[in-house]
């Protein structure tokens, strides 16, 4: 029976009144009670970035590495050489995981997996980037042991490395927890997939396991503010991983698309049925007709409107030549899938849904897809920037002494060891991670089975190649200055990659933010897009697709505007890898960069780490940010790291100086129970003005400490001069202390108590004391 | 020399497997689970992975599979196999192997590198160990704790079954070295036969310099040797 569609009933939907006028104008007719239902997904933020499209555009997707560009299909994919080409995307799960933390993190792991081998690439790696409220809350522990185990448990189970991330703890996610999932796949050029439905006639298959009640219009749900009543009804219907399931349908798609048999695959992800037909019917600039008595349901009642919104798992749309609908057959008989066959294309642009004989939609594909209503918001800068940026040095407390701040901010769980979450994951699958996670960046190596094929014949036709990856995006820069805070986010990821030896090649984003509804909220996603694009131009990183996750935001507020920068590096051959920890005894360290900023009256302090566990102040204006300095920086440590000549490299951040120094110290891990410790004496010349704790946990940028052998220090500070950049040898390894002498002061810590501080912190807070 | 490797649904350390016996220099071929032969393959490989789902118990619906039937006559006639993680649990599950392997203490899923010490270096897949050597593999897995019966325990050490015990980085067994519970710090075992061994960690993923570790080719060096040896013409 068709539900009257009231007011009521729209707002459930999330259609203002003036969108459902708009779709009774295109269709010239009141659309059906499961119409409304498939305009309400295609029509949400998450579908169709109504809010966010105009600002999108400002990215540029312009590389001659670019093969698919941003939007244009289910993930990006760039060129690497030698034919080869990687797939990579990253996407948000952050409302199904607030609510159901295991299976909302797993399922988002199995979503992006899924963009991936869509587009025929095998997925060799995953990462993902978090965010919790502070661990003293047991909401917040279960929330961080849930996601964590969730991850691990599909991405161990499916069989992809995962192997670098960020995580980050803030009271403003409080009840608003972000999970950013990202992966990675390989593939040869002529083996892009596409999801367009064409040619007129051609089969559309379902394979995959059965159509359930399970997360009916996700879509719809993670388009709006987070509410106990709106978690309550989503909680009863939320989507549940099955990773075994999701091995099967990666193996049996690229067994599949070898054969040649399909002309375009898409995947059933938010909105399901729906999104994926409408998709594939507007690329194709085609039609589809569906039955759905034909799809495959676990149970026996379902209504047309459940079927098509679904968000069943592990589930893909099939467009086959016609004549070879056998191949379909055997290759998913073999791996025991479900399959049927749903439907056909057709030439009439229109997505046509029968149900028992009636049709249940009858709707214009390329309007769904394309045509939603796009908002053009106007956004107002937050008034309480003006006094954040009016902090002066004088009025911090500086309330913690150097000796023990540096302790306090090895222990914020921000900044210590994430090793007790990844170690939860499995990063050794694949053999493809060559350089673990708890270094700036992760290196995957790409090698014969790193292809969609599976093959035991030996020879491979091209030389193996690394890839960096990293993940950065810190949100207390961006709220306090967004567009500042978001080029600073791009320029440490690609500071991140420089210092693991990679060029960067292209970059995914994730833009988590409040309400666009508000104005102040709307501008600090203009201003982020605004930085994040020209950052990335600048960096020559193209941006090849992402994600726009919006209102993560509870009747306590909103997050602060979360930007989180995948980005991806080429390596240039295996002696290239470079690791931030100390190598050896008596190795130079040099400081690239310099001591601080002069043009900072906060000398690097704002909305740095110190203020906020030192004086709890989230305020200051962040450090000023040089892209063309950040780039020749990075150009000069390559050159460096490809002559041979840097031994470990590592950039400062997130407690600048004295916390870069002790994770060079403390990092490197032999295995269980193995650190490998190594203390340095460093000597910092002192700066008219600058305060201790300014020289040492400021976060100006760029810097980089490098470790050289000693008697190659006169060659790099003579080519340092020469291009005109900032060095300087502030001391050598060795020892089991980090000291550091500022003017006639003398800071220095124990080895070993700075790796147990950092090392065990989070474990620390997750036992009930 | 030829081995093969097993392929479950839900194997995934299957193409790790067939890579490090290339890297070695050695062939691989893949058996799909619903095989019923194995060849003329000399050794076989059980991978890690999740095979079908790990419904029930880990490797507990594997051991009902075709390719299982022939992988036990295959060691009855005495041909080596070796178990790693999810392969180690279903030779325990199809009772090639004593004992079984249970949620890891913790509960946590567990990846690092561990160190292990082979502790009987006659056997066919320890013999290439040099002497003294601690060696260096990763683990990762949920279900590693291996247990058995005292009297089990206790057979296998006075039949030197006990293959590869967890360790700290020189060499002695300790409790802090133990990643999962195991008893006795057993990583792995293999049978009275000595042909049929299984462990936790993965020493396929450790066959190269580059991936952190090469200890992991004395598994597969130990098993090459001790094939070639047995070959009439062999040298």
């Amino acid at each position: 029976m068709e539900p009257e569609l009231t007011d009521d009933l729209l707002a459930s939907h999330g259609l203002t009144p003036e969108e459902y006028e708009r779709i009774r104008d295109l269709l010239g007719r009141s659309p059906t009670f499961c119409e409304l239902g498939i305009f309400s997904v295609m029509w949400s933020e998450h579908c169709s970035y109504k809010n966010t499209k105009p600002l999108l555009r400002q990215f540029s997707g312009r590389s001659p590495r670019v093969l698919i560009g941003a939007g244009e299909e289910n993930a990006g994919v760039v060129d690497i050489g030698d034919r080869l080409a990687v797939a990579f995307k990253i996407e948000s799960h952050n409302h199904p995981s607030a609510v159901e933390p295991f299976q909302g993190a797993a399922t988002g792991v199995g979503g992006i997996l899924r963009d991936i081998f869509t587009m025929g690439a095998r997925p060799v790696c995953i990462a993902n980037s978090l965010r919790f409220g502070p661990l003293d809350s047991p909401r917040n522990q279960r929330l961080l042991q849930g996601v964590v185990a969730g991850i691990g448990h599909y991405g161990n189970c499916f069989g992809a490395p995962t192997v670098a991330g960020e995580v980050y703890f803030d009271p403003c996610y409080d009840g608003n927890p972000l999970v950013n999932a990202f992966a990675l796949g390989v593939l040869r050029h002529e083996q892009i997939a596409r999801g367009a439905a064409q040619g007129v006639g051609n089969p559309v298959f379902y394979v995959g396991p059965p159509t359930g009640r399970d997360g009916l219009a996700g879509a719809a749900f993670a388009s709006q503010d987070l509410s106990e009543e709106s978690a309550t009804q989503q909680r009863n219907s939320v989507q549940v991983g099955d990773p075994f399931m999701e091995k099967l349908l990666l193996e049996a798609c690229l067994e599949l698309l070898a054969t040649g048999a399909v002309t375009g695959i898409q995947d059933m992800g938010a909105a399901g049925l729906t999104c994926s037909t409408c998709e594939t019917a507007a690329r194709g600039k085609s039609g589809i007709e569906i039955e759905l008595d034909r799809v495959p349901q676990r149970s026996p009642d379902m209504t047309p409107y459940e079927i098509l919104l679904s968000e069943s798992q592990e589930r893909m749309l099939l467009i086959i030549h016609r004549g070879r609908e056998a191949e379909v057959k055997t290759v998913f008989d073999k791996w025991n899938l479900p399959w049927a066959e749903i439907g056909a294309v057709t030439d009439t642009g229109q997505l046509v849904v029968r149900h028992r004989g009636e049709v249940v939609a009858d709707l214009p594909a390329q309007a769904l897809a394309d045509e939603a209503p796009v908002y053009t918001r106007t956004g107002r800068r937050p008034a309480e920037l003006e006094r954040h940026w009016s902090l002066t040095l004088d009025r911090v407390p500086f309330s913690e002494p150097p000796e023990t701040a540096l302790l306090k901010l090895l222990a914020w769980p921000s900044i210590a060891s994430k090793n007790w979450i990844y170690r939860q994951y499995d990063y050794t699958v694949r053999n493809a991670c060559v350089l673990y996670p708890g270094s700036d960046a992760a290196v995957v190596r790409i090698k014969r089975d790193s292809l969609p094929e599976v093959t035991a014949e030996a020879p491979a036709s091209f030389p193996e190649k690394f890839l960096g990856l990293t993940l950065d995006g810190n949100a207390r820069l961006v709220r306090l200055d967004p567009y500042r805070g978001s080029m600073l986010a791009v320029a440490e990821a690609a500071r991140n990659l420089a210092c693991s030896g990679a060029h960067p090649i292209g970059v995914t984003d994730n833009l988590n933010f409040g309400n666009p509804h508000d104005p102040e909220i709307f501008w600090q996603i203009q201003e982020s897009v605004k930085g994040i694009a020209e950052a990335c131009a600048f960096f020559g990183a193209p941006v090849t697709g992402g994600n726009v996750s919006l209102y993560n935001q509870n009747p306590v507020g909103a997050i602060d505007p979360t930007p989180v920068i995948a980005m991806v590096g080429l390596i240039a051959d295996e002696a290239a890898i470079t690791s931030q920890w100390f190598k050896d005894e008596n190795d130079a360290v040099l400081l690239l960069g310099e001591l601080s900023d002069p043009r900072d009256s906060l000398q690097g302090l704002g909305g740095s780490a110190y203020l906020q566990v030192s004086d709890q102040l989230s305020s200051g204006r962040p450090p000023p940010v040089d892209l063309e300095r950040e780039k020749r920086v990075a150009d000069a440590l390559r050159g460096w790291i490809e002559s041979g000549i840097v031994k470990s490299a590592h950039d400062c951040s997130e407690g600048g100086l004295a916390v870069a120094l002790s994770e060079c110290c403390i990092s490197r891990q032999s295995g269980r129970n193995t650190p490998q410790l190594l203390g340095t004496r460093i000597e910092l010349e002192p700066c008219e003005g600058v305060r201790a704790e300014a020289m040492l946990f400021g976060e100006s940028n760029p810097r980089i400490v490098i470790t050289v052998e000693k008697r190659f220090v006169p060659k790099v500070l003579g080519q340092a001069e020469i291009l005109d950049l900032p060095i300087r040898e502030i001391g050598a390894t060795g020892g089991d202390r980090l000291a550091i002498r500022y003017g006639q002061e003398t800071y220095s810590w124990d080895v070993t108590t700075l790796h147990h501080t950092w090392w065990t912190a989070i474990e620390r807070q997750l036992q009930p004391s | 020399m030829k081995f093969s490797v097993l392929q479950f649904p839900g194997s995934n350390s299957d193409q790790d497997c067939v890579h490090a016996v290339l890297a070695l220099g050695h062939q691989a071929e893949y058996l799909w689970h619903r095989q019923t032969s194995v060849g003329d393959c000399e050794a076989i490989l059980i991978p890690g992975g999740f095979s079908y789902g790990d419904y029930l118990r880990a490797g507990a619906v594997a051991r009902h599979s075709p390719i299982l039937s022939a992988v036990i006559e295959f060691a009855r006639a005495g041909g080596l196999v070796l178990g790693i993680c999810n392969g180690f649990q279903i030779l325990c599950e199809a009772g090639l192997l004593p004992g079984a392997l249970v949620r890891n203490r913790g509960r946590t899923f567990r990846c690092e590198h561990v160190f292990l010490r082979a502790e009987n270096r006659t056997s066919p897949f320890t013999c290439a160990v040099p002497e003294a050597r601690t060696l260096k593999i990763p683990i990762a897995h949920g279900e590693g704790c291996y247990v058995a019966e005292p009297s089990t325990i206790a057979d296998l050490e006075r039949h030197g079954q006990v293959l590869w015990r967890y360790t700290d980085a020189d060499g002695r067994v300790s409790d802090e070295a133990n990643p999962n519970g195991s008893l006795a710090n057993i990583a792995g075992i293999g049978n009275r036969e000595a042909n049929v061994a299984g462990l936790m960690p993965h020493p396929e993923r450790a066959c190269e310099p580059l991936a952190g570790s090469d200890d992991g080719k004395y598994w597969l060096e130990s098993m090459i040797r001790t094939v070639t040896a047995s070959q009439p013409n062999g040298a």
